[in-house]
Parts: structure tokens; C-alpha cells; sequence
């Protein structure tokens, strides 16, 4: 089916039927990666900028790979390295990289709607790599092509989301696929980082995180970041551990096929036991493996690749 | 030179006038209004279907100027209120230098006098660098030509300084304007907390930042038994604390914005920055009790908050784009199609509180009325001609505004300031 969107802005703007497109095309690229050579010459002549306003290992390295498989040209933009440091602005940035005529723009941005933003004046297809708090749409969709693996349909399929559900982007974008495609969702955080509005988006809200587990066949735990101590949104990391770090006694209220999921960067020992990060529950490396599929499927999909080419 | 104004619907709330009558202007002063009056030496208007009103001033404006002019100066700022239908506009202190001091206030009047076309009137800062600690020389600002006091942009937070401020002002017979906010609560917010914050991954300013400031400066001017002014209302709690002071006579008043009444929050999801504003734009929930809140006179006052910012500083991520609308140039169509043309309020009282209220408040003894000896400024509206907002033809040196493109019933067509006719369209 097809996928009409010249960007990838959020997964709002994506129909289940959208979301499953690009699931599927995934599944078609994820061999890909096990080849002797990895490479296909599907964007072969695409030129693409990975724009990163912000610091990041997976998500930086996971489009350069996905665009390095499919042959296209991939150029890395680094803040520090910029002329940002000498005052250039964000449209001014970008406006100078499009002069070199690139196909694609990736943007990861701590401002919400910096994507947005560029699309209201560049000409190139713009991926949403993360905004602010906003969305993290590649995010989600590796996520669910990890739970698609493990568990089949979303249906009804009891998601636990904890941590910092506030300030996080990757939160924002898993709500909103999983409530697309039927999932139940249930939040946990202390109230300060989970305020009662997100009642609005469907899901559920626990302050408890053991009752919340019941019955979860995915837990999804967010990164706490040390800097929202000091604004105390909650009185310390000893604290925020005993009510809301996932530890092996906690993890065996959730269903026994249950799964750990986590988008990284890990703090050990904080939101989750070291023990359970590595554990055979643990589908935290998965995900990050499935990220090369899942963004080789979306610049196939935004950049018009043909379909015999996706199969080559 | 004298001016002859005839046949136009003269309504002036002060003295319940409204009706068809002519108005004699001579020397900068209204000298004679009734139904008939021919002279011969005079330039005759004809106000045939049209609006007379007194002129209008709106107490909250920020012209940059000086400073920043690179956003606005003394003479576009005036020229867009002149096109906005404005014949006063009183400017807030947030210059640079702060307006904190005589030689500031005589700047801006002695500019204002050789560049500026609509009357300037200077809003001195209660704080010194508005920093909320020492008190400004009040009575000094206030001979100097201040007509009120504000640190607006900043609250006063301290509250021991804001109370020796409402109480030193007494005497003085001038005004305390405060900008409601609760800093801490506000924090990095950038748009209203609420559902929309959360959906668009904006940092919040809850509505309790306004509320709690709002709380205290009405407890204080109780306690002081002095005047407080309420700078752009925006929240249902604090529309209603402002409903109670008043029950109780606490001498409390309040503006609102247009933007305030005909914007919400949800507006934000294309993450305009010409959206991004402080008080920002509110619930619905807001939107209907500042509605109610005009209907009711629990608002006293229109204003602008007019806060030009250039191009450049606008079009960037939302998160670092400043605060601010430019709103001198269509506060007035606006107030007509949404308020007077759909009949939620009278023209009588949108008049009101353009130009009588205001006048009050400030105690500017020859304005905001039209009587004999009053100063000739007057306002001239047709209620039904159609304009579409285009920020391309401001007078202001900026553009950001979020109404460009909307159609809309009603528009200022004259502005008369001290007799001078210094806008027709």
C-alpha cells in the first residue's frame, strides 16, 4: 500500500494502515543487515543530511547505517562542529545545507517542532529524529516492529510505560501508535512527571508501579534524567528507585512471557536493575537492531525507492 | 483650523450620548456638538453611517523605543495606532534604558512630541532596572509626565515591595499596573499548561501562576486601601478573583486582549511562534469566561499588550522565539466582528472600554469623551466594512501577528487626534 507522506513528522499523522506499511517493509529489509555484504542499491544517487542539534549514539548511527545499506549518500551535521557555535540560526543552518541539495533532511532538535518548523521552508523530505518532548516517530515504530515480533498483534496487548512520561518524546510517540493499533497502555511515573491530562489520550494512569504490572506483557521503561532532581520533581534517585525502578522482584508481577523494553540510554541500577537490562527478557539490544530495518523502511518509503529494488 | 464633523452616529458613554449629531472642532478642542452645525471656515467630514467615537487609548503598549528600535520606534508605533484606530497609547517601561527615571519619561515625550502622531503616554517602572527591589521616584515620574506604573514583563514578586509601592502611590493619585505571574510556577513554560502542552511536548505555564499573583495584588491593595490594575487577564480563576474583589469595592480593574478572547491553545499545534505570547493563549474554557468576564464589566478595559519583535527573532523554533503579538493594527476589527457585530456586547460598551474606562483609570480629565472643551480626539468607525488582515501593509516596523488572512466586519476608518485627521482610509 502506499505511504503518502513527503515527510515523517510524527506518528499522529499516520494511519494503522500507515504504520503497518511501514512495519511490513521492515520485515522485507531486516535480512538485509545479516548479508555477508550489507548493501543494496535501492537510494542509490539519494543524498541525505543527518541533522543533529542534540548529543545521540543510536539513533545518529542507525540512519547513517540504514541510508549506508540502501547506497545512498549520507553527510553527518554535528552541532559542535557547526557554525551554530558562531550564532548561525536554525533556518539559516538548514537553508545553507539545501543549497547543497540534499534529498532528505534527518532532524533531531531539543526544541518541539523544529521539524515542523523546516518544512515550512525547505524543499527536502524531512524525518522527525526527535523533537523536544514532543515525538520520536522512528522510535516507535522499531518498538513496534519489536513487539510485533515478540507478541504477534497488538490487540488488546497490556503496555506498561514508566519513568519520566513528561519530558519524553519516545513516550509521546509509543501512546500514540500503540492506541492506533489497539494496544492498552498504562503509564506509571510519580504525579509530578505524569500530570492527569494524559488521561485525554487514551490510556491509563497509575502512580503504583506494581499494580500496574499486573498482567503487562510489555514493560516499557524510560530513562530519569539526574537533572529533574534538582528541579525536584521528585527528592532523590534513592527514592525514585524504591517506587519506580524495575527490579527482579517487581518484574515477576508482570505476565510471565513478559518482555523489558527500553529506548536507551540505560542508567544502570536507576530506572532498571543491571541484572534485568541483560536478562533473557530483555529485548533492549532487539530494538536497537531493529532500528536499521525500521529506518531503511521509512527512507525507502519517503524517498520513492521502486518496489522491485526493496527486495533486491 | 477648525473641522466639522456631520452626521454621524455620536456615541459617547460618558455622557450617554447616541445619536445623529455634528461636532465643531477648533484649536485641538471639541467646542460645539448638536444636531445641526453649519460653518463655513471649517473642513466639513461627512460621518454619514459612520461611528463618531471618543478616541481610543489603549493602556498597554510596548514601542521598543528607546532601544530596540530595530522592532519599533515612537513614530511607527504611533502610526500603526493611529491606523488601528488608536489616538493614545500609553508605553510600557521595558526599554532600554529601563524608563525608570525623568530623563527617560522626557525622552520619550519630547520625541513623541516632534515624531510621533498619536498622544504618548509614559508608563514609568514601579522598580528601579525593573529588578522588584528598590522603588522608582515615584512622585518625581509622575511630574516628569508618567501616567502609571508597571515593571511590566516582570512581576513584582517580592511582596513587601509591592505593597510599599501601592501604598506610596496613594497620594500621588497615579495607577499600579502589575503583570500577574508567578515565576517559579512559570518556569521555562512556553504555551498554557494543560492538554495541548502535553500534546504538542511544550513546556507549560499553568494557570496558577497568573492566579496566585492576581490573589495577592488584589490582598494587597485591599490591605493598602489603593488602586491595582490587572495587565492582561487570561485565566478563568483569576476572572473570577477580580469578580469578587469588586463585589467587596476593593478598587481592582482589569484589561484583556484580543488575542486572550479569540485564541486557544490548540492553535499551537502548527507551532507558530506569532502564537507564542505571555500570558499565553489559554484554554476554551479561558476564552468563555473572559467573554463572559466583558459582558459581565468584570473587564473594564481592551488593550493591545502590542510587542512588535523583528522577523528574524520570530522565525525561529518556538522554544526561543520571543513573546509577543503586534496587535495595534487589529485590535479594534477584531473586537467589532467578534464581539459588537455578532452582538455580544453593545457598541456602547465596546466604546467603553476602548475610550471611556481607560481615560478613567488613567485620570486623563480631557479624554475618553466627547464634550465641550474635551480634547478633539476622535475615533471613526464603519461597523460593516470588510477588511482581510494583511501584515504586509502595517504602519508597525513588525509584522508578527496571528490574524493575517482573517476577514472581518468593522474597522477604525478615521482617527482624529487634537483635530488633526492623522488617519482616513
Amino acid at each position: 500500500m502506499a505511504f503518502k507522506h513527503k515527510h515523517l513528522l510524527g506518528i499522529q499523522d499516520l494511519s494503522p494502515e500507515e504504520i503497518t506499511t511501514v512495519l511490513d517493509t521492515a520485515e522485507s529489509f531486516i535480512e538485509i543487515s545479516a548479508r555477508e555484504v550489507k548493501k543494496v542499491p535501492t537510494l542509490r544517487g539519494k543524498t541525505i543530511i543527518n541533522l543533529f542539534f542534540e548529543p545521540s549514539t543510536r539513533t545518529r548511527s542507525s540512519f547513517e547505517l540504514a541510508a549506508k545499506r540502501l547506497s545512498a549518500d549520507i553527510v553527518n551535521f554535528n552541532k559542535q562542529l557547526s557554525s551554530v557555535v558562531k550564532g548561525e540560526s536554525f533556518k539559516d543552518t538548514i537553508l545553507n545545507l539545501e543549497a547543497m541539495n540534499p534529498d532528505a533532511l534527518i532532524i533531531r532538535h531539543p526544541s518541539s517542532g523544529a521539524p515542523h518548523f523546516a518544512t515550512t521552508f525547505c524543499r527536502s523530505h524531512v524525518i522527525n529524529a526527535g523533537d523536544g518532548a514532543h515525538e520520536h516517530p522512528t522510535q516507535a515504530l522499531l518498538d513496534a516492529f519489536t513487539m510485533r515480533q515478540e507478541k504477534k498483534n497488538f490487540k488488546d496487548l497490556k503496555v506498561v510505560i514508566a519513568g519520566d512520561i513528561l519530558h519524553s518524546r519516545v513516550a509521546r510517540s509509543n501512546i500514540f501508535l500503540l492506541e492506533k493499533m489497539g494496544a492498552k497502555v498504562v503509564l506509571v511515573g510519580p504525579p509530578s512527571l505524569l500530570p492527569l491530562e494524559f488521561k485525554k489520550f487514551g490510556v491509563e494512569l497509575d502512580f503504583s508501579f506494581d499494580r500496574a504490572l499486573e498482567g503487562a506483557e510489555v514493560v516499557m521503561m524510560l530513562r530519569i534524567q539526574m537533572e529533574r532532581q534538582q528541579k525536584n520533581y521528585f527528592p532523590s534517585i534513592r527514592e525514585y528507585r524504591n517506587l519506580y525502578s524495575l527490579t527482579e522482584k517487581r518484574f515477576r508481577l508482570a505476565k510471565k512471557n513478559a518482555i523489558i523494553m527500553h529506548p536507551g540510554p540505560i542508567n544502570r541500577g536507576v530506572e532498571i536493575s543491571a541484572d534485568l537490562a541483560d536478562s533473557a527478557k530483555s529485548v533492549i539490544l532487539k530494538q536497537v537492531e531493529n532500528g536499521i530495518a525500521i529506518r531503511m523502511a521509512v527512507l525507502y518509503l519517503l524517498l520513492g525507492g521502486k518496489e522491485s529494488e526493496a527486495t533486491d | 483650523m477648525k473641522l466639522l464633523i456631520k452626521n454621524g452616529r455620536v456615541i459617547d458613554p460618558s455622557s450617554g450620548t447616541d445619536d445623529t449629531l455634528d461636532i465643531l472642532i477648533e484649536k485641538g478642542k471639541i467646542v460645539e456638538i448638536k444636531a445641526k452645525i453649519e460653518n463655513k471656515e471649517a473642513k466639513v467630514i461627512d460621518a454619514s453611517r459612520l461611528v463618531v467615537a471618543p478616541g481610543f487609548i489603549d493602556m498597554h503598549v510596548h514601542l521598543r523605543d528607546p532601544g530596540q528600535e530595530d522592532k519599533e520606534t515612537l513614530s511607527t508605533g504611533s502610526k500603526a495606532a493611529a491606523k488601528g484606530g488608536f489616538t493614545s497609547i500609553a508605553c510600557m517601561p521595558n526599554t532600554s534604558p529601563v524608563n525608570d527615571n525623568r530623563g527617560v519619561t522626557e525622552y520619550i515625550l519630547s520625541e513623541a512630541k516632534k515624531k510621533a502622531v498619536v498622544n504618548i503616554l509614559p508608563i514609568a517602572a514601579i522598580t528601579r532596572g525593573l529588578r522588584g527591589e528598590e522603588l522608582t521616584d515615584m512622585a518625581d515620574l509622575v511630574e516628569a509626565g508618567a501616567v502609571a506604573f508597571s515593571d511590566n514583563g516582570h512581576p513584582v514578586e517580592n511582596s513587601q515591595t509591592m505593597r510599599r509601592a501601592l501604598e506610596y502611590s496613594k497620594p500621588l493619585k497615579t495607577l499600579i499596573i502589575d503583570h500577574c505571574e508567578d515565576r517559579n510556577l512559570s518556569g521555562e513554560g512556553v504555551m498554557n499548561e494543560g492538554y495541548h502542552s502535553y500534546l504538542f511536548g511544550l513546556r507549560g505555564i499553568p494557570d496558577s501562576s497568573e492566579e496566585i499573583m492576581v490573589a495577592r495584588d488584589i490582598i494587597l491593595a485591599e490591605k493598602a486601601e489603593a488602586r491595582i490594575h490587572i495587565a492582561h487577564l487570561s485565566v478563568k480563576g483569576a476572572v473570577g478573583l477580580v469578580k469578587e474583589a469588586k463585589k467587596k469595592k476593593i478598587k481592582v480593574t482589569a484589561e484583556v486582549t484580543p488575542h486572550h478572547l479569540f485564541l486557544t491553545d490548540s492553535c499551537l499545534e502548527t507551532y507558530d511562534t506569532n502564537l507564542k505570547v505571555n500570558p499565553p493563549l489559554r484554554s476554551k474554557e479561558d476564552t468563555q469566561a473572559l467573554i463572559q468576564a466583558v459582558k459581565e464589566g468584570v473587564v473594564d478595559v481592551f488593550v493591545t499588550d502590542h510587542a512588535p519583535h523583528t522577523a528574524d527573532e520570530k522565525d525561529a523554533e518556538f522554544d526561543i522565539a520571543p513573546f509577543g503579538i503586534c496587535g495595534l493594527e487589529t485590535a479594534v476589527s477584531l473586537l467589532l466582528d467578534r464581539l459588537v457585530n455578532k452582538n455580544v456586547i453593545s457598541i456602547k460598551k465596546f466604546i467603553q472600554m476602548t475610550s471611556t474606562n481607560p481615560a478613567l483609570i488613567l485620570g486623563l480629565e480631557n479624554k475618553g469623551k466627547i464634550s465641550p472643551g474635551a480634547d478633539a480626539d476622535l475615533t471613526i468607525l464603519n461597523l460593516h466594512k470588510q477588511i482581510v488582515v494583511d501584515v504586509k501593509t502595517f504602519k508597525s516596523k513588525s509584522r508578527n501577528n496571528p490574524f493575517h488572512g482573517w476577514k472581518l466586519r468593522g474597522a477604525a476608518v478615521m482617527t482624529i487626534v487634537g483635530g488633526k485627521i492623522v488617519h482616513s482610509s
